[in-house]
């Protein structure tokens, strides 16, 4: 890297600055059973930012996503949203208010292509009602147009032109994690939540990846939560990270105080107990 | 501090894909591809076929271009599901014998006169195409000619004048094709460069040619610009076209593309004359191009062509090709080919055909689907690929499918050349023929893309009889060129119905050639080149006062006029024995096998003739899958015993094929190894268009040549890997060297008697 762009790129990180809260959790609990998977969690999520929730195995990482995309509803605690305390919600309506995700593991129809994968993405924008799509006509076809320039503009952007008419099943896996990723960006989210984006990837796929979800970030200014293990990589993106441990948050701060902070390096080295 | 670093960092930035098709053979086209068939004789034309026209194209609606997506499923696998098919039945000569090359290129003698005059005449007519969000745009000759002319005042408002250096980097873009033509419009120079050239070769061109002026097509190849510039003159100007990722770079010499139209524009609203005197000022002896070689020895070389030896070559090569305004070509190889310089940027100026551009260097098949191009330049890797496609793909179909492809393609085989050349053939195979194009030819080249190819050629290296034959049988018009950079590529051309097997043709009109007494070959044309760029040794070494310029290739005329390249004169070398060693003519049949991605072949000054092989990762990969033999890397493969039984066995029969030949029945192949890595042009070890730098493999691995030389059963090895950015690694193997059998040569001498 030139130390001219490193320059810029410096003085661009600086200038990162979040003023404005687009999500709160406060005093979230979550518990299965005798299971708490989170307990009294409270952090925020500031518009434009890139979020980085971390914590070994069974921290409760992919609940709180769960949480916040409405897939589960917590036992205690809120969740305040674009300035409005969320009544509990479905993970359809929270869709609709603008958050989209990705998964650990892949959810995408294996049987469609990449093309028609994506257009899932813009399912909850279509105002045409079925019957109207099936006609294919008038309204119900501009409309797909518009859509479809959207969808194109998503697979331009994460350059998979070459895999558009593909069906997703024969995809290898970071191909298909990027579709997934393309689905998301297509319902055009305020928030963003990627749940291990990079898990299985090799070190080329994974720079790419890293690559597409700054881009994003940066492009369309979308805010993105992400749960990562790879922790070079969310040291390197994030621009404040949570840390969570048996369901407790025990840090948050910069990429460069939780680095430091001694109770995530025992969690993560575990400590002796003498 | 760190962590916004990497944003723009080019440690995100994955490495070039080196795929065949970005890997173009380019420089020296020399070629010994097996002939082909410059005809059809019956054909089939499919319903889909039709779908791939031009019109279609231009009128294509984002949700209709669902025309590929059934195809997609079946291609290669043709289905019966054509048979509903119209047919038509064409025998003997078709073309349209219109001549439409109508532009008078002593007047209109350089490329912006000649894109006033296309405007003028052709307005309306297509000029280029690229595909934006999954349509095709369309820019006619006279969008085309505006766009340039806000590009080149947009130039001159930054400050690029005449006889200025204006460095090109990307793929195959219109605006990059359109600064070609700005640049010369005001008098500056454009020097295309390899866009996967690593920085320090980028660097020593950027240096070298003195280049001021750059445009890039996006943020990786600025990037490079920039990284280059640190320990450098830096540029005056960087221009880029795809604005991503770009808004952080604050460099205030870093110009979008858009900006500097709008300059432009508005340099042309306060100037009006500028533009027009600029290109009236324009004169044919000026340098049009500078292309820099890749040269198999020492620095790149800048060859410097003028507006003359450009034009005037690709003016011959069409009238002589007959190509017409409304032919079509895909530019998908590097523009820093002189190659694509002539097919996709001169012949569409002094032609009028349109030129797209692919969307993506990986979607370049599917365009090429699309498109169905009826003018077509592929190297021979790229009728490889698409073989090796095709097979793999056909090995996955249905048993019926199957059975149906190999009995019809045997036909075809059997009787397409017999039926090309005018020979008698069985009714009964006629009909078969007839029924093989309905079934399965016609649909496979639809699905290929090559449909509507009226002309095609390859050059560059040698095509295996057996992928010769394959496009053979499917009716392509395909022929074997000969030419260099020095010659604004057309030095032969193998002319419609003589096409031979083992020719490069007969000299292009206006091209004289002659055979020194070394057997080295020289030409004469008005394509010779100005010279080598501040470099008069060079000149002076290749071109002679009298404009005859050396090939470096060996070869000789035959009795029908034909030219035949036997190998580059200097590789041609003598073992001990005191026989004759031409390591291109052993490697070249070597390579026939899709299993061989590369050889290499030392004899020179050896007792016998040993080789590397690198294994073609597709092909051996896949025939590895079927044995069940598992392997995790490149390495494991090319170390497996079962792959050292299986080259070893190719190998025998290159040597039996050998010992049938007089003159080489000593160059049999006694030793040879499989490398652990393939042969990288990062690592110096090919050039950019993928030939191999004898000296520098041989230098690198000594060791093993040695070995290979010894009677050693192994050898270890420490080889080094170059990454695009730079950085270096190295890898250690212990390789095995193999022993292959040789049939003795009295042995060979007494086959040979007893076959007489």
């Amino acid at each position: 890297m030139t130390t001219m762009v490193e320059e810029t790129q410096t003085s661009a990180a600086q200038a990162r600055v979040f003023n404005e809260t687009l999500l709160s959790v406060d005093d979230i609990s979550l518990s299965f059973g005798g299971v708490k998977a989170l307990d009294s969690v409270s952090f925020d999520i500031r518009k434009g930012e890139v979020r980085a929730i971390i914590g070994p195995n069974g921290a409760g990482k992919s609940s709180m996503l769960n949480v916040i995309n409405g897939f589960y509803h917590p036992n205690e605690g809120s969740i305040t949203y674009k300035g409005t305390k969320r009544p509990e919600m479905r993970p359809d309506q929270s869709a609709q208010s603008g958050i989209a995700r990705t998964f650990q593991n892949i959810a995408l129809f294996r049987g469609m292509t990449t093309l028609d994968n994506i257009m899932t993405g813009r399912n909850t924008k279509m105002h045409r009602n079925f019957l109207w799509q099936a006609l294919h006509w008038g309204p119900a076809k501009a409309e797909e147009l518009e859509h479809r320039t959207i969808v194109e503009n998503v697979i331009d952007f994460l350059e998979i032109q070459a895999i558009r008419k593909t069906p997703v099943g024969r995809l290898p896996y970071g191909l298909q994690k990027r579709v997934e990723l393309g689905r998301a960006l297509a319902a055009e989210p305020d928030l963003l939540l990627l749940d291990e984006p990079m898990a299985g990837m090799n070190s080329e796929e994974k720079e790419d990846m890293c690559r597409f979800i700054l881009d994003v970030n940066d492009e369309f200014g979308t805010t993105i939560a992400l749960i990562e293990h790879d922790m070079s990589v969310v040291m390197d993106i994030s621009d404040r990270v949570v840390v969570l441990d048996y369901g407790r948050k025990i840090a948050d701060g910069t990429p460069d105080e939780v680095r430091s902070n001694q109770g995530v390096i025992d969690a993560y080295l575990g400590v002796s107990h003498d | 501090m760190q962590s916004r670093c990497m944003k723009s960092g080019s440690s995100w930035r994955r490495k070039h894909d080196k795929s065949g098709l970005k890997t173009p053979k380019g420089g020296h086209l020399t070629s010994r591809i097996r002939a082909t068939s410059d005809r059809l004789t019956f054909y089939a034309t499919v319903a889909t076929s039709f779908r791939t026209n031009n019109n279609r194209l231009q009128s294509e609606k984002n949700t209709s271009d669902e025309t590929g997506s059934q195809r997609n499923d079946s291609a290669a696998a043709p289905s019966i599901a054509y048979v509903g098919a119209t047919i038509r039945f064409l025998s003997g000569a078709t073309e349209n014998d219109a001549v439409t090359v109508s532009v008078d290129i002593s007047t209109y003698d350089t490329f912006p006169k000649l894109l006033q005059y296309n405007a003028r005449e052709r307005g309306q007519m297509p000029a280029m195409r690229e595909k934006a969000l999954g349509i095709w745009q369309t820019w006619n000759w006279a969008e085309s000619a505006k766009e340039i002319r806000s590009l080149a005042c947009g130039l001159k408002a930054l400050g690029c004048n005449a006889g200025d250096k204006l460095a090109i980097i990307g793929d195959n873009r219109p605006r990059l094709y359109w600064s070609m033509a700005a640049a010369q419009s005001i008098g500056a120079i454009p020097v295309p460069v390899y866009q996967d050239m690593v920085a320090d070769e980028l660097g020593y061109v950027l240096d070298h040619a003195e280049i001021r002026f750059a445009i890039a097509e996006d943020q990786e190849q600025v990037d490079k610009l920039l990284l280059i510039s640190e320990g450098h003159e830096p540029l005056h100007a960087i221009i880029y076209d795809d604005p991503r990722g770009m808004r952080h770079y604050t460099e205030d010499y870093l110009n979008s593309c858009d900006s500097v139209i709008e300059k432009g524009r508005a340099y042309d609203a306060a100037n009006p004359d500028f533009f027009d005197q600029s290109v009236a000022a324009t004169k044919g002896d000026d340098a049009a191009v500078m292309a820099y070689t890749s040269g198999t020895t020492g620095r790149p070389k800048g060859v410097v062509l003028s507006h003359t030896n450009v034009l005037k070559t690709a003016y011959n090569a069409a009238v002589r090709e007959n190509l017409q305004e409304t032919d079509n070509i895909l530019a998908y190889l590097p523009m820093a080919w002189i190659g694509d310089h002539i097919f996709s940027y001169a012949q569409s100026y002094v032609v009028g055909f349109c030129v797209s551009c692919p969307e993506s260097p990986d979607t370049v098949l599917t365009d090429l689907r699309e498109l169905g191009p009826s003018y077509f330049f592929a190297p021979p890797t790229i009728f490889e690929n698409l073989l090796t496609t095709v097979m793999i793909r056909i090995e996955d179909a249905s048993w019926i499918k199957r059975k149906m492809f190999h009995y019809f393609m045997e036909v075809a085989r059997r009787c397409g050349p017999k039926i090309l050349d005018g020979a008698p053939v069985s009714v009964t195979d006629r009909i078969l023929f007839w029924l093989g194009n309905i079934l399965v030819i016609g649909p496979l080249k639809n699905n290929l893309g090559l449909s509507r190819v009226r002309l095609g050629y390859t050059a560059g290296e040698a095509i295996g009889p057996d992928i010769f034959n394959f496009y053979r049988g499917l009716g392509l018009n395909l022929k074997q060129l000969y030419g260099s950079t020095e010659a604004s590529v057309f030095v032969t051309i193998q002319p419609d119905g003589e096409i031979k097997p083992d020719t490069v043709g007969t000299p292009a009109p206006e091209v004289e050639l002659r055979i020194a007494e070394n057997g080295e070959v020289l030409f004469r044309s008005p394509g010779v080149f100005q010279e080598y760029y501040k470099n008069p040794e060079a000149t002076a070494e290749t071109k002679t006062s009298d404009g005859w310029v050396h090939t470096g290739d060996a070869g000789f005329i035959g009795e029908d006029g034909h030219l035949r390249i036997i190998d580059r004169a200097k590789d041609v070398g003598k073992l001990n024995n005191g026989s004759i060693f031409s390591p291109k003519y052993i490697e070249n049949k070597l390579k026939f096998f899709p299993t061989i991605s590369e050889a290499v072949t030392f004899g020179d000054g050896h007792d016998y003739v040993s080789a590397f092989i690198n294994i073609d990762l597709n092909a051996v990969g896949n025939w590895a899958e079927k044995q069940n033999i598992s392997y995790a890397s490149y390495q494991e493969l090319a170390a497996s015993p079962l792959v050292y039984d299986l080259i070893a066995e190719q190998i025998a029969q290159v040597n039996a094929d050998l010992m049938k030949e007089e003159k080489m029945a000593d160059s049999q192949i006694h030793r040879f190894l499989i490398l652990n890595k393939e042969l990288d042009a990062d690592d110096g070890e090919l050039t950019r268009t993928r030939k191999v730098r004898r000296r520098i493999v041989a230098e690198r691995y000594k060791a093993l040549i040695d070995a290979l030389n010894s009677d050693q059963t192994h050898c270890e090895i420490e080889t080094q890997v170059t990454f695009e950015d730079g950085r270096t690694d190295t890898v250690k193997a212990d390789l095995e060297i193999r022993n292959v059998d040789v049939t003795s040569n009295e042995a060979g001498t007494l086959a040979r008697h007893a076959a007489e």
